[in-house]
Parts: structure tokens; sequence; C-alpha cells
């Protein structure tokens, strides 16, 4: 029997949808509208909500004070970087487990999957120790190379959900057809894996674009992401409630611009297996 | 062209023996059915000669040439999937060409052989489209499309009908048959579906636990079952079998009688017995009769038209010319 949904219980469930919608985006929104005031309306009691005087100054001062390009395009590189490494290791690896699973391949993914279990600073000092003996501290090779490590068993995991949905026997049909390893590949696998692939990048850039504890303790001036550009503003002495918000607002602004457009793949890379 | 022959293959996964020892060769231009009962190695078979399973032990020769080293590519082979396989990402007139494709033929002799192919399985209209917008039907029609424009040397069907619902399947049975008597080409098709085998098979195979049990044509093999495994699987309904005194009579540990070599009688007969369960399919019914004294439940096929209730007692002369017999073995005694 089809359930029936009255007028009244869809309206309900369209409020409570806003609601905690909005709850969600809340912080954001309320980044965004202190950026443009200033730092005395800020923290006024009661706040002010949408009637003060916008303006643009502490995007100024943020500017004139710290070097954003710098910051946005070592996030650029840490998160693009680490991505792109991550692929590359990731989707062999994803690919052999999907397609040629050994008796191992469920012990292995759950033993990755377990490293994300461990708490990060727990391996804070040893992993510092290294960067210092190879000389990888504020470094945005080592940073990327640590993002990368990071987020890689996730990245494993998602492409291998993925790829096991595709059919082995469309596999097989193609070699019947005459489709060499390459051509199988490249006709076959990659087009279907697709969107696969694409969510998993997405879903990594966002990740490691936000990522703090690593760039943050790994980092000093030179290989300093966007994390580290906003922390430089959370400082304990002054006013700088504007000015912290106006540095977030230009740090999640590229990421946040990027999401909004990927939303549809993203949402479908997520729930895929799910939701079929 | 297109002579198929095993000599000694076997095939095992780790300890468990799939296919002993077997032997068969399916001459060129013959529609070679293999039936059995799930799990009885019939599509491991089909998978070895595609070459999509690699033989543990044997020989596989195409038109001659030893094949069980070569690629699935490389065989000239073609295979319509149970679940089609369609390539979902491209268009039918993609599905259709891509072997083509594959081979390196030219754009235009790619179109006018998928043109071609389209025509003759009524797929003109939906070259545009994708897998996901055609029916059941229509899928595995680009799934054969797919097959025939290659011109293979066999074609490999397994259990190709097994989604479709009944009509389609009638239908479709129909369409691969006038496409084995147009093309001529060697025919290898996978089946638990006796009817299936019956109806479109010059050589049936029947397959049990990776033995084969028996080779032939499908009424060598519905008048001569080599064994009782044979004798019951092939014919529907199944043929009664009768241990006991009565196959005593006729010097066997069992004799065989199909549902139709029973004559039915309200009067006078051989055996007697109380109906149970009648299946009215319009031109036939079929009793189930019980209290037979026989040990069995005794299926009969009568004419649409005789009618008996539940409970009625009749009678039944089996005909003696078309008996089967059986020895303790479940071998046929000629």
């Amino acid at each position: 029997m089809a359930r029936s949904v009255t007028i009244q219980r869809k309206s309900l469930n369209t409020l409570i949808a806003w609601i905690i919608g909005l709850l969600l985006f809340f912080p954001i929104l309320w980044t965004i509208l202190t950026s443009f005031k200033t730092e005395a309306q800020a923290i006024a009691d009661p706040p002010v909500w949408f009637f003060f005087d916008w303006t643009l100054e502490n995007y100024r001062v943020v500017q004139e004070r710290s070097n954003y390009s710098r910051f946005l395009w070592n996030s650029i590189i840490i998160a693009g970087g680490s991505t792109i490494l991550g692929m590359i290791i990731a989707i062999p690896a994803a690919w052999s487990m999907a397609f040629v699973p050994s008796n191992r391949t469920k012990d292995i993914l759950l033993w990755m999957l377990s490293t994300k279990m461990l708490p990060a600073v727990g391996v804070l000092y040893p992993i510092y120790l290294i960067f210092i003996q190879l000389g990888l501290l504020d470094t945005r090779i080592g940073l990327t190379i640590v993002l990368m490590l990071i987020n890689l068993p996730i990245m494993v995991w998602m492409l291998y959900t993925y790829f096991k949905e595709i059919p082995g026997e469309i596999l097989e049909a193609a070699r019947m057809d005459g489709a060499g390893l390459k051509e199988e590949i490249l006709y076959v696998l990659t087009p279907m894996a697709i969107p696969g692939i694409a969510s998993t990048v997405l879903l990594n850039i966002i990740l490691a674009w936000n990522e703090a504890f690593w760039t943050l303790n790994l980092t000093a001036a030179r290989a300093a992401p966007l994390t580290a550009f906003i922390a430089s503003y959370s400082s304990p002495e002054g006013l700088f409630y504007a000015k912290l918000s106006a540095a977030s607002t230009m740090a999640i602004a590229p990421i946040l611009i990027l999401g909004w457009f990927s939303q549809k793949q993203l949402v479908r890379g997520l729930t895929f297996g799910a939701v079929k | 062209m297109g002579q198929i022959v095993l000599e000694k293959v076997t095939k095992s996964f780790g300890d468990v023996t799939v296919i002993p020892p077997l032997d068969l060769t399916i001459e060129d231009g013959e529609f070679a059915v293999f039936v059995g009962p799930s799990g009885c190695g019939k599509s491991t078979l089909l998978r070895l000669i595609a070459g999509l399973e690699d033989v543990s032990s044997g020989e596989i020769r195409i038109d001659g040439k030893e094949s069980a080293s070569i690629p699935p590519a490389k065989r000239g082979l073609a295979m319509v999937f149970q679940s089609y396989a369609l390539y979902p990402h491209m268009t039918v007139r993609k599905n259709i060409a891509f072997p083509l494709r594959m081979a390196g033929l030219d754009k235009a002799e790619q179109d006018r052989r998928v043109e071609q192919a389209a025509a003759v399985l009524n797929l003109t209209d939906y070259l545009e489209r994708r897998p996901g917008q055609l029916s059941g039907g229509q899928r595995q029609r680009v799934a054969i499309g797919r097959a025939i424009v290659r011109e293979p040397a066999a074609f490999l069907f397994d259990e190709p009908l097994s989604n479709l619902d009944a009509a389609l399947r009638v239908g479709m049975r129909l369409e691969i048959s006038e496409l084995h008597n147009r093309l001529k080409t060697t025919m290898i098709y996978v089946t638990h579906d006796q009817v299936e085998a019956m109806t479109m098979a010059d050589k049936i195979v029947v397959l049990r636990a990776g033995h084969i049990e028996q080779v032939g044509s499908p009424l060598e093999l519905y008048k001569a079952p080599r064994n009782l495994f044979v004798a019951g699987f092939i014919g529907s309904p199944k043929m009664n079998l009768i241990e006991g005194a009565e196959a005593a009579k006729h010097n066997a540990k069992t004799i065989g009688i199909r549902p139709e070599h029973i004559s039915i009688s309200a009067t006078e007969g051989r055996w007697s017995g109380v109906v149970g369960v009648s299946e009215h399919l319009g031109s036939d019914t079929f009793f189930h009769v019980q209290e037979t004294g026989l040990g069995e439940t005794l299926t009969v096929r009568a004419d649409g038209e005789v009618n008996f209730r539940h409970g009625d007692r009749i009678f039944l002369t089996p005909r003696d010319d078309v008996m089967h017999r059986f020895d303790d073995k479940g071998l046929r005694i000629a």
C-alpha cells in the first residue's frame, strides 16, 4: 500500500528540513555576515543581524596584513597534489581489490580503515620527528604526502565500492568482443567508473582543503595553506572577530563554490551503493 | 568453419573438480544445447570454450586450431550473456559496433554492418538510445546484434532467455532458431529449461555433475534415454518411473512410461487409480493419479475434453511398445 502523505505532514517535513538546513548553515552564514561588520558590531550584545554598516574594511586589512594569494596557492597545491597522488595509488589498488580479489582483500580493506580510528595526535610526534629528519617540515611536498596518506583509506574504500558495482559480465563481454586489457580499461571500465572517480576526487579535495591538524602542526610560513591563514587571525589579544571572519570567508569561498557546483555529483557518489 | 572439439577437458577450482575429463564434438553449423540442473557444470563448460575460464587440462580445438591457451578475444567466438552485459554508457549503435571497432574496421563498414544487423533484429528505431531506455526483449536483441555483426565462428548463449517473461521467451526462442536457420553458424546454447533444449537443438548434451549423461538429437533423447537421469530430465511432464513387481514383470529394475503413452478410461484398463489434482491446459489435461498400487503418483496426459473429477476412480493402460526399461544400475535395457 502506498503511504499517503497529507498536506500537513508534508509541510511539517519541509519545515523541519529547513530548520535543520539553517542550523547547519548558520555558522557559515554568521561568519560571512560578521566579516562585513566593524569589530565593535561583531561583538555587539544583542547581536546585530542584517542592519549594520556593511563594510569591506576587514577584507582590506586582511589583504594588507597577509599575503592571501600565497596561502591560497599553497592550499591549491596541497589539496590538488595530495588528491592526484592519492588517485594514482588508490585507483589501481581499488581496481585490483574489486576485480581480482584474494582471500585477504576484506582484511586489507578493514585494516586500512582501522588506521582512521587512530587519533591523529597519537602519531604527531613520530611524524614530526620523521619530517625533521627528512627535512620536510614546512614544505608543500611533505604536507602533500601526509594529507594523501591520511585520506588514502577513504579514497580506496570509495573507489572500491564504486568499482564493485560494475558487473563482471560486462568486462567479460568486452573480452569476448575482442577487447584486449588496454581497450577494456579505456573504453569500458573507465567510462563506467568516471562518476565514482569524480566524486572521490571532489570529496578528497574538500577533505584536504579543510584539513587543519597536520597543516597547522607541520608548517610555519612557507608551506602554510589557508587553514593556517585563518588560524593566524584567532589571536587571544585584541578584537579580531570581524577580521577572523573575513579571513575565514576568504578561505572557504573557493571550496564552497566548488562544492556548490558539484553537489549533484557529490551526493550521487556518497550515496552510491546505498541507494541504487 | 566452426567445428568445436573438446578433448579430455577438465576444470577444477582448487580441490573441487567441476568438469572431470570430458570429450565432445560440436559440428560446424550445429545448434548444440547444454542442458542440466543448476550446478551441473554447463555454464562452466561454455566459459571454458569461450576462454573466460582456463582449462585445468585437455584441449579445445576451434576450427581445428588448438585454442585452450588463446585469450577469448582471439578465439573468434561471440557470446550472449544472461544479464545481456550491454555497455550502459554507449548507445545501441555503439554497443553493436563495439566488436567491429575492436577489430579495426573502418567507420563506413561499421555503420553498414550495424544497420544491417539492426534491420534484421528490428532495432533500427532504437539505434541512438541507450540500453537503460530499452525493454528486456530489446536489450536481448541488442546483445544478439552485438554478437552477429562480427560474423563469429560460433555463437555462445549463456541462459539468454531466463530474464524474460514467459511470452517474450517463446518469441525470442523462435527468433534465435530462425537466426540459426539463416546464418547456419555453429551455436552453443546453455539452459536449464528442457523445453528450450527440445525445441531449439540439433544436438542436446545432457550434463550432470560435469559428466555428459547423453548426447543426441531431441527425439533420440526422448525415445531412447540412456539412463534414469536423462529419462527423468527430458520430457514434460516427467516420465513416470515405476519400480517393484510391475517392473519385474518386464524383467527390469525400473520401468518408465511417459504421461502421453498411457491411455485413460472410466471402465477398464491394466492399472487403476483415483484422480488427484488435474491440470487443465485447454488442449491437454494432466491427471495426477493416486492409489495406483504402483507406489507412485502417476501423471497421465489426456485430451482436453476428457473430464474426470477429483476422487473419481479411473483405469489406465500403458503402451508397451514405448515402455522404457532400466536395469539396477539405472541404465537402459535395449
